[in-house]
């Protein structure tokens, strides 16, 4: 996600607002309903069927399924390295970004295709992209393959394209005369990123930390064959789902699911949270 | 002069850390993307073009690649469809919901692939979903089928058509439509010659983008497909498998094609946008 997806020409936190408008019309009303019964069928009722399905069980079946030793390790692994993937995200992210921005140089056409790649490329080969230089027969002469560092490097594979794709425009929007200003007042580099552009990306950067913390929650693809999928090790909790569902028992899958479900519902209410506090300072 | 000299300083003042900055990015995604993807491409070529031969002769990958061709289009026309409608209604008209609804719609991209499978199949599945067997009794197998292998594809790629073409409609705006409405042209006259010439590069960024996503999606279809040689094995499922099997060289020529078509979709896509926003 997503993401290419997030174009280079976004509003700040690349959130669209959508305010005001007709009211509808008897063909848009109509249209409205088969995209909203389509919706349902596709999205909301299957969600909701998790739900319900973990729900099925009772509180007390859903919690010793969530702490099932095997899957609170799971659990504890993939948001403990979807965390620290963030944090490296937001660091790396900005500073790519500003980069992207900034600076002007023979090349920077093909950073802008690379940062790209990751949400493009199937999940699966992107494993395999990973396990070609870090694993083994590495030309590196390293082996990570079926090592917890291995999910950290598929985590922050896959989420390469947020922070950088949700900060660029807000970047390229900023006027650079306010920081000539604040330098020209004596203020030092670091003084002047800090007050001046930092509190300007803040929004951006933390609506791409959100997409790639919950990208990286979710992630499957990119970890089969990278991390060898080995319980209380390198299992995380997507893994775990799978193989709920293949041992035909899904009402813990549902059970390990509304937990995933619960933190991406949560990413999205932070979204909204600051697409709202962004559009009331603006 | 003083202001030339400010002007002068901060220049000098910049340039080194502006190398490093540079220096670093470079050798990050080089180390992350860039040369683990040569290095896949060199591996597909390892043995000249044998693997990749072999790849295109066996039937059971030329099968799983055409089928990955036929889910990705059916995916990406139902979700141009219903992506540029959804956007219509949601930049032009007002209804109650409609934040609530433009929030649902990004979902699909923060759930896991492994939940989309899940959620098909507890409602799609023939023997316990809530609707499967009533359609299955219709006639309609929808879960270790292709159409439920087409619907968990619509599924992930479902917000990415919607996030090109929503921004787009907002910037050009409503006064030519209305202008078209006042002259006499009705609903559909105004969308195919007002509406969609405006929105037409939003629309292609986003098919471009939904069909790279759908061509590689693996996790939601894995869990809908039951897998089946030759029947619903798509061109992920056949990285996998072959990498499992000990087939590296049919697995990295498999995953080369797939990488070929993801990198010529971003590159397609960063060659026009510039054009169109200058």
């Amino acid at each position: 996600m997503t993401s290419a997806t997030l174009a280079p020409d976004r509003p700040a936190g690349n959130r669209r607002s959508v305010r005001g408008g007709l009211p509808l019309t008897r063909v848009s009303g109509l249209g409205l309903g088969v995209a909203m019964v389509w919706f349902s069928l596709l999205v909301l009722i299957p969600l909701a069927a998790v739900a319900v399905t973990a729900a099925g069980g009772g509180w007390d079946g859903f919690w010793r399924t969530v702490t099932n030793e095997q899957t609170a390790a799971t659990i504890r692994l993939t948001v403990g390295t979807a965390l620290l993937v963030t944090l490296v995200n937001i660091v790396m992210g900005t500073l790519i970004a500003w980069v992207l921005v900034r600076d002007n140089f023979f090349g920077k056409r093909a950073l802008e295709i690379l940062i790209d790649v990751p949400f493009a490329l199937p999940t699966i080969v992107a494993g395999l992209v990973l396990l070609s230089l870090y694993g083994p027969g590495s030309p590196l002469g390293v082996n990570i393959a079926n090592t917890r560092i291995a999910v950290f490097l598929a985590f922050l594979f896959v989420t390469l394209p947020f922070i950088v794709r949700t900060v660029q425009p807000v970047l390229a929007e900023l006027d650079p005369e306010v920081e000539e200003a604040a330098a020209s007042l004596g203020a030092s580099r670091y003084t002047t990123f800090r007050r001046i552009v930092l509190p300007s990306l803040t929004p951006a950067i933390a609506a791409g930390a959100a997409l790639s913390f919950a990208r990286a929650v979710g992630e499957y693809g990119s970890l089969v064959l990278l991390t060898g999928n080995l319980p209380m090790r390198t299992e995380v909790a997507s893994v775990r789902i799978l193989s709920s569902i293949e041992n035909d028992n899904l009402d813990s899958a549902a059970a390990v699911a509304v937990v995933l479900l619960a933190i991406s519902l949560a990413v999205i209410v932070v979204l909204d949270v600051i697409q709202r506090r962004v559009m009331r300072r603006g | 002069m003083a202001e030339h000299l400010i002007a002068a300083r901060t220049q000098v003042g910049r340039r080194p850390g502006r190398y490093v900055l540079r220096i670093v990015v470079t050798a990050y995604l080089f180390f992350l993307v860039a040369w683990p993807l040569y290095l896949v491409g060199r591996n597909a070529f390892a043995d000249g073009l044998t693997s990749l031969n072999d790849i295109l002769t066996d039937p059971d990958v030329t099968h799983a690649l055409r089928l990955s061709v036929v889910i990705a289009v059916a995916a990406v026309v139902i979700n141009t469809v219903f992506g540029v409608g959804i956007s219509i209604l949601l930049v032009r008209y007002d209804f109650p919901g409609k934040r609530t609804l433009n929030a649902l719609l990004d979902m699909p991209l923060s759930v896991s692939p492994i939940v989309v499978g899940l959620a098909l199949v507890l409602v799609y599945g023939g023997r316990e979903g809530w609707f499967g067997p009533t359609l299955e009794s219709a006639g309609l197998q929808i879960i270790f089928a292709v159409p439920g292998m087409v619907l968990a594809t619509v599924f992930v790629a479902l917000p990415l058509v919607i996030r090109e073409v929503v921004p787009v409609l907002q910037e050009v705006g409503d006064e030519q439509e209305q202008a078209a409405r006042s002259l006499g042209a009705n609903a559909v006259q105004t969308f195919r010659r007002i509406t969609l010439p405006a929105i037409k590069w939003g629309v292609i960024y986003g098919v471009v983008l939904s069909l790279a996503r759908s061509l590689g999606e693996f996790g939601a279809v894995k869990v809908v497909s039951g897998n089946v040689l030759g029947e619903t094995r798509t061109a992920t499922l056949v990285v996998e498998e072959k990498y499992l099997n000990f087939d590296k060289g049919g697995s990295y020529a498999t995953a080369f094609l797939l990488a070929l078509v993801a990198v010529a979709c971003i590159i397609v896509v960063s060659v026009l946008r510039p054009k169109e926003d200058r």
